[in-house]
C-alpha cells in the first residue's frame, strides 16, 4: 500500500511536468498543426533562465524566500515566452502555407539550435541548481510525500487553472478556436491571427519554461539534453490525452506520470523510457484520437 | 547539362575517387571514408524521405541493426565478414516491415514521432541487453578478408566504402526511375490521387521503408568492420538526424544532391573543427534558413530535365513555384 | 443492353448524417450517364463510395460481376474503375508524363528486382508505360505538353492530363466529376466531343457528375438526379429535366419562387 502511493505522489510530480509542457504541445498543434519539436527544449531553457537568474539575484538556500522563488518562476516564464513567440516569428511563420516536411525540420532546427546555443552558454556539464528545498514532508499511508511536492503540484494545478480560465472566458481564448477550425476565414472577419498565434506560442513557452524551472528546483541538476527525452515524452502525454484537447493534455501528462513510475517500479529504472515510447507507439496505432480528442476527419 | 556532359562529370568525379588515397594524408584519408559511410545511409533515407515522402526521424535504427548483427555474428559465433551481410540485410527488412506495419497508416507527423520513438528504443534495448554488450558495446571485431587477403588498412576500407557507395547510387538511381520509384513518388504528391491511379499505398510504404532499412544496415555492417569496435552512442537521435540534415541539404530526392549533402556534413564539421561547440548550433541555423531560403536543397531532383526535354526558363519549376510561373506559361500557352 | 455499373440499395451515412439513402441504379455498357442534383445532394460521395474511398453503410456496388464494397481503391483501379477529382488532384510536381505513367502501374508487373538489374522484361516494360503513357496525353491532345510540370500548366490543360491519366489505366468505367467546372463554353464544346471519342475509341462506360446542364443535354443518355442523398428522378435528359420535382429541387417550390 505505502508503496503504491508513494508511487502515486511521485508519479504525480512528473506528471505535472509533463503535463505543463504538453499543454504548449496541444495548444500549438491545436492551432497551426505544427508539432513543435523545440517544445521539450523550452523546458530546458526555462530551467537555465530560472538558475542564472537565481544565481543573479543570490537565491541562496534559505534567504530568497518563497516570494523570491516566485518572482524567479514567473520572470523565466515572461523571458522563455518571449523567445517561444520570437521563434514563431522567425522560423514558423513564413512557413506556414509551406509544405508539411518543411516545417517539421524547421522545428527540428531551431530544437538543434537552442539546445546547442545553451550548450555554449551554460557549458556542457551538468549544473547543480543554486537553490536548496527542504526534505522535509509528512507522511500519508506509509509514503513520504514532502512539502516541495505538494507545491509543485499545487503551483502546476494554479497555472493550469489559469490557463483554463483563459482559453474558456477571454476572447483570446476564442480566437484561438476559431483560428484552429478556419484560418483563412478568421484573417477575413479581421481576427489578429497571427497575433494570436504568437499569444499561443508564448503561453505554450512559459508554461513549459515554469515546468523547467520547478523540475531544476525538484532534481538539482540542469543539463542542456534535458529537454529531450521530455519532450518526447510530453509529447507522448498530448497524444494520450487527445492531441488538440487542453484537458487530455493536463490528464494524459499525470496519467503518463503515473505510469512512468509504475513501470519504473514494474521493469526497473533502464527500461523507463522504453515504457513511454512502446506507450506513445501503441497509442497512435490502435487510437491515434486518445482520450479526449476529437475525431479529426481526413480531407477526400 | 547534357547526357554526354553528365557522363564525363560522373566519369571523373569517380577518377578523383579512386585516386584519392593516393593524393590525401591519412586524416582526409579517414574522413573521405567517414564521407562514403554517409553516401550509403543518405542514399538509403532518401528513398524514404526523398522518394516516398514519409519523415524518418530515426533511420540510425537500421545502422544500428546492421552493425549489432554483423558484430554479433563475427565475434560470439566466429562468421565470415560476407555471410553476416545477406543476414543483416534480411534481419533490418524485418525489423522495418515490424516497425513499419502497424505505423505507415499514420499522418506524415505522427509517423515522424513514432520513427523516432522507435529509435530510441532501439538504442535503449542496445544498451541494456547482454548479447549486445551493454553501453559499452561490442569490441574485437575481426577484420573481413577476400581469399587470404585481410581488408585491414585505412586504403583498403577506402576501396570498399567506395564500391559500396556507388552500388547504393546505382541502386537507388535504378530504382528511382523504374515503375517502382515513380509509385512513390506519387504516394509523396498526393496519396489519395496514387490509390485511385491503383498503386497500394500501405505495400509501396513499407517496399520504401525496408528498401531504406536494407540500404542502413548495409552500411551499418561495414561500419562495425571498419571500426572493429561498436557503441550505442554511434546510433543516437543526433545520428539520425545528420543523415537526414544530408537528404534535405543535397535535396530531397535527388541522387547526385544527396551525395554532394553526405559530403557536406562530414566535411564541414572537419573544416569548422576550430568553432567545434559551434558545429551543431550552426547546422541547426543551417536547417531553418535551407527551409526558409532554398526548401528544395541545394542541387533540387529536376523532374522535367530528362533525355529530349525541352525546357524553358519558366518551366524551372521548384518547390512551392510562384504564381508568376503560372502565368508566364498561361499566356505562353495561348499564344 | 448488358449492364456495367450497379448500385443496389446503397446507403451511406456519417455518425447520424445520411449522406446517400437507398440508391439504386443501372447504368449500361458503353453509354454516356449523369448525375447531377444542387450541392450537397451527394453526388462526390456516391464517385467516392463507387472508388472504394468510401465504404457504403448497407447496400451493393457491382462491377461487371465484381462486388466492390469492402475492395481497397487500388484495387478497384485494377477491376477497371478510373476517376477524376473535383478539385483537382494531379501529381502537381512530377512531369505531364510521369502523371499519366501513373495509371500504368495497375497494368504492370515489375519489381525491384527487374528495376535493380535493368532486365530485359524491365525494359520492355517501361517502353510499354511510355508509349501507353504518349498514346493517352496524345489522345487528349497534350503529347506537346509531356515534359512540363503538371503544376505549371493552365487550369484546362490540367483538367485533360486529369482525363488522360485516367485512361491511362484502361477502365471499363469512366467517373468524371464536374470536368467542365471553370472551362469556358469553346472549351466545354471541346470537352464534349472529348468523352464521345474517348466512349467510342476506348469503348468504356461514361458516369458523369455536373452542374452544366446544357453539357448534359448534349451528351448523356440518361440522367439520375439526387437530392439530399435520395434519387429523386431517372430517365433521359428531356424528361428529367421537365419533371416538377427535379425542377423543385433546383429551384424551390412554385410558391417560394419570386
Amino acid at each position: 500500500m505505502d508503496i503504491l502511493v508513494q508511487t502515486l505522489a511521485d508519479g504525480l510530480v512528473i506528471g505535472a511536468f509533463y503535463s505543463l509542457i504538453a499543454l504548449g504541445y496541444t495548444m500549438v498543434f491545436g492551432i497551426i498543426k505544427l508539432l513543435n519539436f523545440a517544445h521539450g527544449d523550452l523546458y530546458m531553457l526555462g530551467a537555465f533562465v530560472g538558475y542564472t537568474l537565481l544565481s543573479v539575484l543570490g537565491g541562496d538556500s534559505s534567504g530568497g524566500g518563497l516570494m523570491g522563488i516566485l518572482i524567479v518562476l514567473l520572470l523565466t516564464m515572461v523571458i522563455v515566452g518571449v523567445i517561444g513567440m520570437g521563434i514563431e516569428r522567425v522560423a514558423y511563420r513564413p512557413l506556414l502555407l509551406a509544405p508539411r516536411l518543411s516545417i517539421l525540420i524547421t522545428a527540428i532546427g531551431v530544437s538543434l539550435f537552442l539546445e546547442n546555443g545553451s550548450m555554449i552558454v551554460w557549458g556542457a556539464q551538468y549544473q547543480v541548481y543554486p537553490l536548496q528545498l527542504s526534505h522535509d514532508g509528512i507522511s500519508l499511508l506509509g509514503a513520504k510525500i514532502t512539502y516541495v511536492q505538494i507545491g509543485l503540484v499545487f503551483i502546476s494545478a494554479l497555472l493550469m487553472l489559469g490557463l483554463h480560465l483563459f482559453i474558456n472566458r477571454s476572447l483570446y481564448g476564442k480566437a484561438m478556436r476559431a483560428i484552429a477550425l478556419d484560418q483563412t476565414a478568421c484573417h477575413l472577419m479581421g481576427i489578429h491571427v497571427h497575433k494570436v498565434i504568437g499569444l499561443t506560442f508564448f503561453i505554450g513557452a512559459s508554461l513549459a519554461a515554469g515546468a523547467g524551472t520547478m523540475a531544476g528546483a525538484y532534481y538539482g541538476t540542469v543539463n542542456f539534453m534535458m529537454g529531450f527525452v521530455i519532450g518526447l515524452k510530453a509529447f507522448t502525454a498530448a497524444v494520450l490525452g487527445g492531441i488538440g484537447s487542453i484537458p487530455g493534455a493536463m490528464l494524459g501528462g499525470l496519467l503518463l506520470g503515473m505510469m512512468e513510475t509504475a513501470g519504473t517500479f514494474i521493469f526497473g529504472g533502464s527500461w523507463k523510457d522504453v515504457v513511454a515510447f512502446s506507450l506513445l507507439i501503441m497509442i497512435l496505432v490502435l487510437k491515434p484520437t486518445g482520450i479526449m480528442g476529437e475525431k479529426v476527419t481526413e480531407r477526400m | 547539362m547534357n547526357p554526354s556532359r553528365k557522363k564525363i562529370a560522373v566519369v571523373l568525379l569517380l577518377a578523383v575517387a579512386c585516386v584519392l588515397p593516393f593524393l590525401s594524408n591519412n586524416y582526409w584519408l579517414d574522413v573521405a571514408t567517414l564521407a562514403l559511410f554517409y553516401v550509403v545511409l543518405a542514399q538509403g533515407l532518401n528513398v524514404v524521405v526523398g522518394f516516398a515522402g514519409l519523415l524518418d526521424l530515426g533511420y540510425a535504427a537500421f545502422f544500428a541493426v546492421g552493425a549489432y548483427t554483423t558484430g554479433i555474428l563475427m565475434t560470439v559465433y566466429q562468421w565470415s565478414f560476407w555471410l553476416t551481410l545477406p543476414v543483416a540485410m534480411v534481419f533490418a527488412a524485418i525489423v522495418g516491415v515490424i516497425i513499419g506495419a502497424p505505423t505507415l497508416r499514420l499522418r506524415s507527423d505522427y509517423l515522424a514521432i513514432v520513427t523516432l520513438g522507435f529509435g530510441e528504443i532501439i538504442r535503449i534495448l542496445a544498451i541494456n541487453l547482454t548479447i549486445t554488450g551493454s553501453a559499452s558495446g561490442i569490441y574485437g571485431i575481426p577484420r573481413p578478408s577476400i581469399g587470404g587477403y585481410v581488408l585491414g588498412g585505412q586504403i583498403d576500407f577506402y576501396y570498399l566504402n567506395l564500391i559500396i557507395a556507388v552500388l547504393a547510387v546505382v541502386a537507388v538511381k535504378r530504382l528511382g526511375t523504374s515503375r517502382i520509384g515513380r509509385a512513390w513518388m506519387y504516394i509523396r504528391e498526393d496519396e489519395d490521387a496514387a490509390e485511385a491511379m491503383g498503386i497500394n499505398r500501405i505495400n509501396m510504404k513499407l517496399l520504401a521503408y525496408s528498401i531504406g532499412a536494407v540500404i542502413g544496415s548495409l552500411a551499418g555492417s561495414v561500419f562495425a568492420v571498419k571500426m572493429s569496435a561498436i557503441a550505442p552512442l554511434s546510433f543516437s537521435f543526433t545520428q539520425s538526424i545528420m543523415i537526414l540534415l544530408a537528404v534535405v541539404l543535397g535535396g530531397l530526392g535527388s541522387i547526385p544532391g544527396v551525395v554532394l549533402g553526405a559530403v557536406l556534413v562530414i566535411a564541414l564539421p572537419e573544416l569548422l573543427r576550430s568553432v567545434e561547440d559551434w558545429r551543431y548550433l550552426i547546422f541547426g541555423a543551417a536547417l531553418v534558413a535551407m527551409m526558409l531560403f532554398r526548401p528544395q536543397g541545394l542541387w533540387p531532383a529536376r523532374y522535367e530535365m530528362k533525355r529530349g526535354a525541352r525546357r524553358s526558363k519558366t518551366e524551372e519549376a521548384t518547390e512551392g513555384g510562384s504564381g508568376n510561373d503560372v502565368k508566364l506559361d498561361n499566356e505562353k500557352c495561348n499564344a | 443492353m448488358t449492364s456495367s455499373l450497379t448500385m443496389k440499395n446503397v446507403t451511406l451515412k456519417f455518425g447520424g448524417l445520411t449522406a446517400v439513402n437507398d440508391l439504386s441504379f443501372d447504368i449500361s455498357r458503353g453509354s454516356i450517364s449523369s448525375i447531377i442534383g444542387p450541392n450537397g445532394a451527394g453526388k462526390t460521395s456516391v464517385f467516392n463510395m463507387i472508388t472504394g474511398f468510401y465504404r457504403p453503410t448497407a447496400g451493393q456496388i457491382i462491377l461487371a460481376g465484381n462486388q466492390l464494397v469492402g475492395k481497397k481503391p487500388s484495387q478497384i483501379t485494377r477491376l477497371g474503375m478510373a476517376r477524376t477529382f473535383q478539385n483537382l488532384r494531379l501529381f502537381p510536381n512530377l512531369t505531364v508524363l510521369d502523371n499519366v505513367k501513373s495509371g500504368m502501374h495497375s497494368r504492370t508487373s515489375q519489381t525491384v528486382w527487374g528495376a535493380l538489374w535493368q532486365t530485359r522484361a524491365q525494359r520492355r516494360e517501361e517502353q510499354l508505360i511510355e508509349d501507353t503513357a504518349r498514346d493517352c496525353l496524345r489522345f487528349v491532345g497534350m503529347e506537346d505538353s509531356c515534359w512540363r510540370i503538371a503544376k505549371n500548366l493552365p487550369y484546362g490543360a490540367q483538367r485533360y492530363l486529369e482525363i488522360a491519366r485516367a485512361l491511362a489505366t484502361k477502365p471499363r468505367v469512366l467517373l468524371l466529376d464536374e470536368p467542365a467546372a471553370g472551362l469556358n463554353y469553346e472549351e466545354k464544346e471541346d470537352l464534349i466531343a472529348l468523352i464521345k471519342r474517348i466512349r467510342t475509341h476506348y469503348e468504356l462506360t461514361v458516369l458523369i457528375i455536373e452542374h452544366d446542364m446544357g453539357l448534359i443535354k448534349k451528351i448523356s443518355e440518361k440522367v439520375i438526379v439526387l437530392d439530399y442523398g435520395q434519387k429523386i428522378a431517372e430517365g433521359t435528359p428531356e424528361n428529367v429535366l421537365s419533371n416538377p420535382r427535379v425542377v423543385e429541387a433546383y429551384l424551390g417550390k412554385e410558391e417560394e419562387a419570386i
